[in-house]
């Protein structure tokens, strides 16, 4: 009975354990999304990072590209397009805090995880929270400003405001008004009249984001990472900072027309789609020629 | 028996600049003393300026009867140089930044002035007067780097850089658009019009570093020495750069 029994009960076991593993699975990619959505770098590194540890990773995973001295000229760069980042100048693209000033930690350690879309830059997620911080604490010592400067404080995100076909078209007439369209191009395809000559603060060429074929931005790819990205601009770049010019939740407007030009199932592009179905006569082009309804 | 009054008096005055030393501060600006003044020219061959074309942006080019130059070397008859900032380098009393805000325009798709000598720590105010939207984006190095949007109407955008620096400025939208803050730390500077000419006024006795900077031809300095309420005439060449 013995035996039988036991290869019954570890059978059991094993089973009871297979389904709560697969349960838990379950519950992180299903219940387990951060309240701002899939992907969203939410979880806060609390880790104390070590330079002299940071040191030795930055060899290790960094220096290739970003170079031994943190001036974005290591060994790789003469073959990288976009170039890697200058820790030298401390001039951050992906930031929650206003443009000219540092970026928070989890601000960097955010870009470590997520890596940049369209550039060579991977995602670092599997590093530990420990070694992410590691690394921040040796980039910061690539220049003063982490010690004469204090870093910058996040703009205020307001509550996320109810996607309708109003919001929509809010959104529309500011990528009209805020001239988007000149770089970003009529209907976000990065085709704008100003986009060929785009170069960056270090006069090398950059294209403005095309959001026809992206599903990524550079710096997230929820509603709130867009939010951002134009609230604070990506300093070092030609994408400047609309946070003098747009207030509160009518940055919403513009997230939510934003969306619609990206080639994704969006609650945003289903309405619009829905909306467009019978009122496109009444929209007038974006572009040159005042674009509105 | 003279001399000994007047040394006297030059020791108690002294002793008394001495003994209020940060509350006091000599009013360097409105005390009448020395001037430096003179011209900046250059030799060799300027490169030939070539004129902008603005038909991407239609409400702009309107505004210009005859297509706008580019102004990155700015010459007048006679080999002058326009846009050359003459300021006090070194031997002036350090001066506190003025309360009045310094302004940089953009009209017509184009700053004004093309280079805007400034104070650290002095209030600057970008302003825009176009009808289209303007992205202010000066690319510092050693004072922070930002970049914000100015649509038509929006208030001027207000800052205040602490360290001196030249500091290129450019707008992404219109990429012809190019100028320079020239952050000084002093109050002495002055852009010379296109007739090259320059004047640096109120300097008290003493010995002073006077700098050219022009931003295709570099600098040059010049030490110069003030007595008193004399003009000190120095002139700079600064040697052209073809491209």
């Amino acid at each position: 009975m013995n035996r039988v029994a036991r290869q019954i009960i570890s059978f059991a076991a094993f089973g009871a354990a297979s389904m709560i593993l697969v349960g838990s699975l379950h519950a992180q990619t299903i219940h387990g999304l951060p309240p701002e959505g899939r992907g969203a770098d939410v979880k806060p590194n609390k880790s104390v990072g070590r330079a002299s540890e940071g040191k030795v990773e930055y060899k290790r995973f960094c220096a290739g590209c970003h170079g031994d001295r943190g001036d974005g000229l290591g060994e790789n760069t003469q073959w990288i397009d976009p170039k890697p980042r200058d820790f030298t100048q401390a001039t951050f693209k992906c930031r929650s805090t206003p443009s000219g000033t540092l970026p928070t930690d989890q601000d960097v350690i955010n870009t470590i995880r997520r890596g940049i879309v369209n550039s060579n830059m991977p995602q670092w997620r599997p590093l530990p929270d420990q070694t992410q911080a590691d690394l921040l604490a040796y980039i910061k010592t690539f220049s003063p400003r982490w010690t004469t400067e204090k870093q910058g404080t996040p703009i205020e995100i307001p509550p996320e405001t109810p996607v309708t076909t109003e919001s929509i078209l809010a959104g529309r007439a500011m990528f009209q008004k805020f001239e988007c369209w000149k770089c970003h191009g009529t209907e976000g395809r990065a085709d704008g009249p100003s986009a060929s000559g785009l170069t960056d603060s270090k006069d090398q060429p950059i294209h403005p984001y095309d959001f026809t074929t992206g599903t990524r931005f550079k710096c997230g790819t929820t509603n709130a990472d867009l939010y951002r990205i134009f609230m604070t601009g990506l300093d070092g770049t030609p994408m400047a900072s609309f946070a003098d010019n747009i207030k509160g939740t009518q940055g919403w407007d513009l997230v939510h027309y934003l969306r619609t030009l990206q080639p994704l199932r969006t609650p945003e592009s289903e309405l619009w789609k829905t909306w467009l179905a019978t009122h496109a006569n009444e929209l007038k082009p974006i572009g040159p020629e005042s674009g509105g309804r | 028996m003279q001399m000994k009054i007047v040394a006297g008096v030059v020791a108690c005055a002294l002793a008394t600049m001495a003994l209020k030393p940060a509350t006091h501060k000599p009013a360097v600006n409105r005390v009448a003393g020395g001037t430096v003044a003179g011209k900046v020219t250059f030799t060799g061959t300027a490169p030939r300026m070539k004129p902008i074309d603005m038909a991407k942006e239609p409400s702009c080019a309107k505004q210009h009867a005859t297509p706008v130059m580019n102004e990155s070397v700015v010459t007048g008859a006679g080999n002058t140089l326009g846009d050359v900032v003459v300021y006090i380098s070194a031997g002036a009393a350090p001066s506190t930044p003025p309360g009045t805000a310094a302004t940089f325009e953009q009209k017509g798709c184009q700053y004004l002035p093309h280079v805007l000598a400034l104070e650290a720590g002095q209030k600057l105010e970008v302003k825009n007067d176009d009808q289209t939207s303007h992205n202010i984006h000066p690319m510092s190095k050693l004072n922070p780097e930002w970049n914000k949007s100015q649509p038509p109407g929006a208030p001027p955008i207000e800052v205040v850089y602490s360290k001196p620096e030249f500091i290129p400025v450019k707008c992404n939208v219109h990429p012809w658009m190019h100028g320079y803050f020239a952050v000084l730390n002093t109050s002495h500077s002055a852009v010379t019009p296109a007739d090259g000419s320059y004047s640096l006024s109120g300097l008290p006795p003493g010995k002073y570093t006077v700098t050219a900077w022009q931003e295709r031809f570099g600098t040059q300095s010049q030490e110069v020495t003030i007595t008193g309420n004399e003009t000190a005439k120095l002139d700079f060449v600064l040697k052209a750069t073809e491209y």
